[in-house]
């Protein structure tokens, strides 16, 4: 599917941004390089990006593309042109699949299913064996074939002994762990945020002090091994002021909030549908302006999307049964463009070089646009206003929570290793 | 009125209509031949996705004394014990020709998502920890004929609140009826966020009792030692019990209510339950008569008066 086309092509019209600022300049490519970057430029095939903006391709470190075992939700291959359609060169595929990506054989089954998916698809690993946080996964020997980030994801690793050791141990290996933070025994039995709604809606409450029990815990543990820990999906004001002072004094942690943590409240579960059941739950207002604030000002790095499909039969069950989860990818531009109020090229780095620099891509996603680069681009109309429409997702699955909403962005064209998947917002099969 | 699913979907003026309603429905239910054709034609579903003795046998009886046909329908005996999905088992009934569907489920919105679902009527006969509105109409209703009347009246709710949907319903009935209302249980059996609730909060009983007019007792489930929330039973009723000694602290005229079922002596004590001004029995029998007026108004208020 990511044959390198013969010729070149020119992206047209655009204004570049990316981490060396805004030129308005065509971008030619060729070979799955950028062999151009200048004014009037020509090529095979032209992409117009007249009014658009064309950045470094995204990079999602938290996708969930439920291949192996969940197939009837999302496939690689389908959520790979969800991840396209939403302007991602690279996604992060995480382990909580069935089996759970724990071991070399499924790494492998994972990246095989990912050189035909349409964007890079990187694999990450398991922490521990099966995720249940008792033994050490094979860390090395997935280290080998190049999964760079390690997560339980979905489980919080809730001994700080065991955390510790894989700390140490990945740090050795020159990998990152990557913490779902949940404290299990308060967090036990829980399907939304505990407070004024959880209350009046009789639905047993998670509270936010779940997740902050666990990055303090994790940032005094990074202190003392000196090893580096990326938090995933930080959702309160607790957990984003913790980061911003452990980072102000040294301790070398990372960050990422979901798109839905900055754009909608736990008012959303009022009316018990299950699509707007996450883990970590939807906050209130406070958390929201909280996450917003940390993406302004760099406590936290990087959006990522927290994408997790769901067939529709699991999202009709019981508001207490239903699995959590969202999806997030094609969506994810566009609500950081309407609702954050930071200017274009802070959305973009925060979707693209800052998450690229902590899934060790720097060097190939997220790369300033000058010739020699790989020609990982999205290309983005930041004033296009759209509706978003369930059924015309690419993902396989619909549980989406923003059906029916207005949003300003929208990609135009996306080229992973110089291939155009996206043309004119259409999927190039 | 379209559903039932809270109390939230009911004004002052629906509830005292669904009062006058009951009054009248009340002296049906004394005739010799206790029933009236306000429903016939229609079909009721009991869809009891929980276990339930009282409030499914109290809705049947509403509906028979109503004329409706009556369709039961209990997890044991049904396709959800096969895997059938919850909205294909609304599906179903829906295509067999019901006309409304009585809803209780141990989660919280599953009566709002069967209503959504669905063309019919829907009456939320409990929900998890959310609400038993019929509960609460039929609790205002023993009140208003015991006590004239629900407004300024001081009521206390006692005991487990947190994992309780009759208390959020009662609360709701009695603030809206300008009730005022003291929750008094241990910290543990609060709900999260309780100072947001119209509510006044006491974490103990005695010095409560003196003032009130109703002490509304709530049950407490015997798991709730192991998840310690309580030490145990023993130490519950010893704090929050209604002893003998508490209850001869209530003015007079001061009623004890409780949803059901008891536990004898754990929330009150047996010799309470004896007394006449605990109206616990008169609570099942108005309930009866409220779930003729809700299933009136929901689908024959347009048809036929009796």
């Amino acid at each position: 599917m990511r044959n390198t086309p013969k010729g070149s092509i020119v992206v047209k019209g655009g204004l570049i941004v990316d981490q060396l600022g805004e030129r308005s300049s065509d971008v030619v490519v060729e070979e799955g390089h950028i062999v151009g970057v200048g004014p009037d430029l020509s090529g095979d095939q032209v992409l117009e990006a007249k009014g658009c903006v064309v950045a470094p391709g995204f990079v999602d470190l938290h996708t969930h593309l439920r291949q192996p075992g969940m197939e009837e939700a999302e496939t690689i291959e389908s959520g790979g042109w969800a991840a396209v359609r939403g302007g991602f060169s690279a996604v992060v595929a995480m382990p909580n699949t069935d089996p759970p990506i724990d071991c070399a054989a499924v790494v492998q089954e994972v990246l095989a299913l990912g050189a035909k998916a349409p964007c890079e698809v990187y694999s990450s690993g398991a922490i521990t064996v099966g995720r249940k946080g008792e033994q050490l996964a094979p860390i090395a020997e997935m280290a080998g074939l190049g999964v760079r980030l390690f997560t339980d994801d979905g489980n919080g690793i809730q001994s700080a002994g065991l955390m510790r050791r894989a700390m140490e141990y990945a740090a050795g290996l020159g990998v990152l762990l990557a913490q779902h933070c949940e404290v299990d025994s308060l967090a036990e039995g829980g399907h939304m945020h505990e407070g004024e709604w959880s209350s009046q809606l009789g639905i047993p409450g998670v509270p936010a002090e779940a997740e902050e029990l666990m990055v303090m815990r994790d940032i005094a543990l990074s202190r003392l091994t000196g090893a580096p820990v990326h938090f995933q999906h930080l959702s309160t004001r607790g957990s984003v002021a913790m980061v911003r002072a452990a980072r102000q004094g040294g301790v070398p942690v990372t960050a990422e909030a979901a798109t839905h943590h900055f754009t909608l409240t736990d008012e959303a579960c009022a009316g018990y549908d299950p699509v707007f059941k996450v883990n970590p739950p939807l906050r209130p207002a406070d958390d929201v302006a909280a996450v917003r604030e940390g993406l302004a000002d760099g406590a936290l790095d990087a959006i990522a999307t927290d994408h997790a499909p769901h067939s529709l039969d699991s999202k009709e069950r019981p508001f207490d049964e239903a699995p959590p989860g969202m999806l997030g990818l094609e969506t994810a531009l566009a609500l950081a463009l309407s609702e954050l109020n930071l200017s274009i090229q802070q959305v973009v780095g925060l979707l693209s070089w800052q998450p690229a620099a902590i899934a060790g891509l720097q060097n190939t996603h997220g790369t300033p646009i000058a010739v020699g680069a790989p020609a990982n681009l999205c290309v983005f109309d930041p004033e296009e206003i759209w509706t978003v429409e369930p059924d015309e997702l690419a993902s396989r699955a619909c549980n989406t929570p923003y059906a029916g909403r207005q949003v300003q962005g929208r990609v135009r064209h996306t080229l992973v290793g110089g291939n155009p998947v996206v043309v004119n917002q259409q999927m190039r099969q | 009125m379209r559903h039932l699913l809270s109390v939230d979907d009911l004004s002052v003026q629906d509830m005292e209509r669904v009062f006058s309603l009951s009054d009248h429905f009340t002296e049906v239910s004394q005739r010799p031949i206790p029933k009236v054709p306000a429903l016939r034609g229609k079909t009721v579903a009991m869809m009891f996705f929980e276990d339930s003795t009282r409030t499914r046998l109290s809705f049947e009886a509403a509906a028979r004394r109503l004329s409706a046909d009556v369709m039961c329908f209990s997890v044991s005996t049904s396709a959800v014990s096969k895997g059938e999905s919850l909205r294909d088992t609304v599906a179903t009934l829906s295509a067999m020709g019901t006309h409304a569907m009585v809803v209780r489920h141990r989660s919280a919105g599953v009566p709002q998502q069967v209503a959504a679902w669905s063309d019919v009527s829907v009456v939320n006969a409990g929900d998890g920890w959310h609400e038993h509105p019929t509960q609460a109409l039929l609790d205002c209703y023993t009140i208003r004929d015991r006590l004239g009347t629900v407004a300024d009246r001081h009521i206390v709710i006692l005991g487990d609140v947190k994992h309780s949907r009759v208390a959020r319903s009662c609360v709701k009935a009695f603030v809206a009826l300008d009730a005022k209302v003291t929750l008094v249980a241990p910290a543990t059996l609060l709900p999260p966020a309780v100072e947001t609730w119209p509510v006044d909060v006491s974490f103990e009983l005695d010095s409560v009792l003196s003032d009130c007019d109703v002490v509304y007792g709530l049950r407490v489930q015997t798991e709730r030692q192991t998840q310690a929330l309580l030490p145990s039973l023993r130490e519950y009723t010893a704090q929050w019990g209604l002893t003998v000694q508490r209850a001869n602290c209530l003015g007079v005229g001061a009623l004890v209510m409780h949803p059901g079922p008891v536990n004898r002596g754990v929330e009150i004590a047996p010799e309470v339950l004896d007394r006449p001004n605990t109206v616990l029995n008169e609570q099942v029998r108005h309930g009866v008569s409220i779930r003729m007026a809700v299933l009136y108004l929901l689908l024959g208020a347009e048809g036929a008066e009796s």
